[in-house]
């Protein structure tokens, strides 16, 4: 298991080099000076620029900028946002809680649904419960997030008038976010309604952003499922009497969950991309609005960090997933 | 004792069926998926209105009529014939823009799953030919790859090359191409220690030979549903881009472009939000209800779900 945990670390490390390298010619690819973008139409005078070039470290050759770039990284040095001018690194923080929040929930509820969604279609294999189901399943799974954010806006929203439209929070309510995470900090303000509020801005976004994890977890619960119930064990335990939940609950779904599993973790990379989207629809405070607005800003210290940034928590997490995949499958431990 | 003389007259053949074509074989377990049926028929009505576009569509995409501007769906109040889906608030004919947008995203499915496909396959098949360290350098690259986010890298990506539709593409097929890479590859690596690729190395073919006429045909399968599932994530990813201003650019009629545009109209036309989004979400599903249908018919060892 030692063994099977260091060659899976070993193989985290080329990656995030290469990732900071990506994230690193990232601001050297784009057209242009960069300097100049900065400076924007006014233009900058020759002291200036060279005084901004040793500042950044352009003038310096390319290898030696990459190795302070890294260097930089290790001590936690982002770079600063030219729009803010706070670092990039505090900046991440400071919005993260938001996204982590919505993926939560969002994650929680593909779990919550997707998973005896994916059962019961199979356990109803061929009936026309698991046909609509599955159907269902590849409709959310083809979906166009960003216009399903907007139908729901326009009968949710502005038709029954039941959920906000955007953001985080009402502005009636005022109080300290200590943990960052809206519901936790609107319970722990003790403001009256302030949690309903909170939840009332989580629904809609919490469904968009659900969606498509929503989908695979059905359809992956669903095979890996019909896969377990041909199984002699299934049909031993359902010869010993035992009741279809027992059988389907217990016995299969547990055995099934294996590949289900993988998938959830695998998804984190699917729910950043659609918070990219579904942040933007509904200007929540997150980082995928963040990156979408700084790219516009053309801000690239934050795009650059937020790239590097979340890359490395997509590898992290692939990295848990494959490590806990290996302690509950010892198979894979080759 | 007649029996006897019965054997020994040559027995009767009965005519036997000729062995189904490998075509006719896919079609017969292809044409068994409903759904799949389904959408290879949407599919090809969307083909086709692709292609004869301009032919069909009663205006042009561009067109403005400035005194029918967000004029409601003719079976409305306050719509008319002349423009039976409505019109934008620039006046033009939703329906002709719609069936102009069908044109741009084949466009863009076409392309992307033709340069990620090519570009992935040879690479994949390199690999899976390498010696070791160019086989795991190559893996490497394509894990770093995948470890982006695929529409943050693509508007990155976009963000360098400057918006337009043309990158936005480019994007989506550097960012879709790994994963044709490590198709490509395992089924490679499958397929390489078997006899018949021994036979035609002992019979003297080349290296090249080898690689791409021998054995890359016995690895088509995966890559032809991945191919079409693909072409779906492009059409979907496109949009997504579009939608964000860093696809296609106004006044191209692309289905995400016009999503963009529209947003503000929310609240007041139903239709100019609805509509487009409609087409995006038929043909993606139609797509991929076909890509099922393909995984099954060409792939038994793969999952059916």
């Amino acid at each position: 298991m030692l063994q099977f945990l260091f060659k899976r670390l070993l193989t985290f490390v080329p990656t995030f080099i290469g990732v900071t390298i990506i994230s690193f010619a990232f601001i050297r690819l784009l057209p242009g000076d960069p300097i100049l973008l900065l400076a924007g139409e006014r233009g900058v005078a020759p002291e200036r620029y060279a005084e901004l070039a040793a500042q950044f470290g352009f003038d310096q050759p390319i290898w030696r900028q990459y190795l302070d770039y890294l260097g930089g990284i290790f001590q936690g040095d982002l770079g600063i946002s030219f729009t803010t001018k706070r670092p990039v690194l505090d900046e991440f923080f400071t919005l993260f809680p938001a996204t982590l929040e919505l993926s939560l929930c969002a994650i929680t509820l593909a779990v919550i649904i997707g998973i005896p969604a994916g059962v019961i279609a199979a356990v109803n294999r061929g009936k026309f419960f698991d046909q609509a189901l599955m159907t269902t399943a590849l409709t959310g799974y083809s979906m166009p997030i960003f216009w399903w954010a907007l139908l729901l806006i326009i009968v949710f929203s502005s038709g029954l008038g039941w959920t906000p439209v955007s953001g985080r929070m009402s502005l009636m309510y005022f109080f300290d976010t200590p943990t960052g995470f809206m519901l936790i900090d609107s319970l722990l303000s003790g403001q009256e309604g302030a949690f309903r509020s909170a939840v009332a801005h989580l629904i809609l976004p919490t469904v968009v952003l659900a969606t498509i994890p929503l989908a695979v977890i059905a359809r992956q619960t669903r095979s890996a499922m019909l896969e377990v119930l041909g199984e002699d064990y299934v049909r031993t335990a359902r010869a010993k009497g035992l009741s279809p939940l027992r059988v389907n609950g217990l016995h299969a779904l547990r055995n099934a969950m294996i590949p289900v599993v993988t998938v959830i973790g695998l998804s984190v990379g699917t729910l950043l991309a659609g918070a990219i989207l579904t942040e933007t629809i509904f200007s929540w405070p997150g980082i995928g609005k963040w990156m979408v607005d700084s790219i516009f800003r053309r801000d690239y210290q934050v795009v650059q960090g937020g790239l590097l940034l979340i890359a490395t928590i997509v590898m992290a997490v692939n990295l848990l997933v494959d490590v806990l995949y290996g302690m509950i499958n010892p198979k894979i431990r080759k | 004792m007649t029996d006897r003389t019965a054997e020994l007259e040559p027995p009767a053949i009965p005519a036997q069926p000729k062995p189904p074509g490998p075509l006719k074989e896919f079609w017969n377990s292809f044409k068994e998926n409903r759904g799949a049926v389904i959408g290879l028929c949407i599919f090809a009505a969307f083909l086709f209105i692709a292609i004869f576009a301009p032919w069909i569509a009663p205006y042009d995409a561009s067109e403005q009529f400035r005194d029918a501007l967000l004029q409601p769906p003719a079976w409305q109040e306050g719509g008319s014939w002349q423009f039976p889906l409505g019109t934008d608030p620039l006046g033009r004919d939703m329906l002709s823009r719609l069936l102009h947008g069908a044109r741009f995203s084949f466009f863009i499915g076409i392309i992307v799953v033709s340069l990620s496909l090519v570009t992935g396959v040879v690479i994949g098949v390199i690999a899976g030919f390498s010696p070791k360290w160019a086989d795991t350098l190559i893996m490497r690259v394509m894990d770093i790859i995948l470890s982006f986010p695929s529409l943050l890298l693509a508007l990155v990506l976009v963000a360098i090359l400057g918006p337009s539709l043309i990158n936005a593409m480019i994007a989506i097929a550097v960012v879709l191409q790994p994963h044709f890479v490590r198709l490509t590859r395992a089924a490679v690596m499958s397929e390489r220690a078997r006899d018949y690729v021994t036979a035609a190395k002992v019979a003297g073919a080349g290296r090249f030979r080898i690689m791409f006429l021998t054995v890359l045909p016995n690895c088509l399968a995966p890559i032809i549903v991945q191919a079409a599932l693909s072409f779906s994530t492009a059409v979907l990813d496109a949009a997504a881009l579009g939608f964000l201003g860093m696809g296609a650019q106004p006044p191209t009629p692309e289905w995400g472009t016009m999503l963009a545009e529209a947003r503000e109209f929310l609240l007041r036309a139903w239709w100019v939000v609805t509509l487009p989004g409609v087409c995006i979400l038929v043909t993606v599903l139609a797509i991929n209800l076909m890509g099922d249908g393909l995984r099954d018919a060409l792939d038994p060892k793969l999952k059916r779900s």
